[in-house]
């Protein structure tokens, strides 16, 4: 799966105004919702399932990235926000340092294969140290759709 | 699973294991094998026959993509190889993480 299957790239906020976690999930979730990848009148249902998910065990996997995600009926497909916060966010990440990249994932309840394809293509990416870095430097959103439909083409190597 | 020669307390373990719960490997059973692979003192890699990662890092693991049904190649080596493969697989083909396989689901 590529970025470009799932990546709503009018969703992709370059510089995420919140400073907590759980504001940067609803600045994301309501890109998504302005978007029209959600189902109307489940934005809130999904805010609340993903900070959920987050309170469980944080996805911020160290290196500076964060992918909270949920499975929620109030989408039709996978479909994946982008936000980059040039300040860093406390997600209470595994490496305890703060995050700079939040890839935020929503999956319909009944397709775990999609969103594990989904996933593979998020971390395959955020692997790669370029990727991470050029990410982090984007400030307009037409940038991170270049950066995200690049990878897709070439995927960057270490 | 062939227990491996021993040669100078090397121990090389190898293990082919099922994903039976029905969301396959997705993050927080990824975390699982993380942490019970981290617990071990000898290398852990795992393959999909595609990809080679290491089963210590999260990351890594995100990638292999395992779906309910695929198979896994587990490999060990060091000083506690086969205490670790045995705990690896018990966690992934007996508890299937503690999540349902698909048949469990359906009679929910």
């Amino acid at each position: 799966m590529k970025f470009a299957d799932f990546v709503c790239f009018d969703a992709v906020l370059p510089e995420l105004k919140a400073k907590d976690r759980d504001g940067v999930i609803v600045e994301l979730v309501s890109s998504l919702d302005k978007a029209g990848c959600l189902k109307r009148g489940k934005r809130d249902d999904i805010i609340k399932a993903v900070i959920e998910r987050e309170n469980e065990a944080s996805t911020g996997m160290g290196k500076g990235v964060a992918v909270p995600h949920a499975k929620h009926p109030g989408v039709k497909d996978v479909v994946a926000a982008v936000g980059v916060s040039s300040s860093g966010v406390d997600f209470s990440a595994l490496d305890k340092q703060p995050v700079y990249s939040v890839i935020l994932l929503i999956s319909p309840v009944n397709s775990p294969d999609k969103h594990l394809q989904a996933m593979e293509n998020v971390f395959r990416q955020l692997q790669q140290e370029k990727f991470r870095k050029f990410l982090r430097q984007c400030d307009r959103p037409d940038q991170i759709e270049d950066l995200l439909r690049e990878a897709d083409e070439n995927p960057f190597l270490c | 699973m062939q227990a491996g020669e021993d040669t100078l307390e090397k121990v090389v373990c190898e293990a082919e294991v099922e994903i039976k719960n029905a969301d396959g490997l997705h993050m927080r059973p990824a975390m699982q094998f993380v942490d019970l692979a981290s617990q071990f003192e000898c290398d852990v890699t795992v393959s999909n026959g595609e990809n080679l990662v290491d089963g210590k890092s999260i990351m890594q693991m995100s990638m292999l993509a395992a779906t309910c049904g695929t198979k896994l190649q587990i490999k060990t080596e060091g000083p506690d190889a086969e205490k670790a493969i045995n705990a690896l697989r018990e966690l992934v083909e007996h508890k299937h993480f503690d999540e349902p396989t698909p048949g469990e689901q359906k009679e929910l």
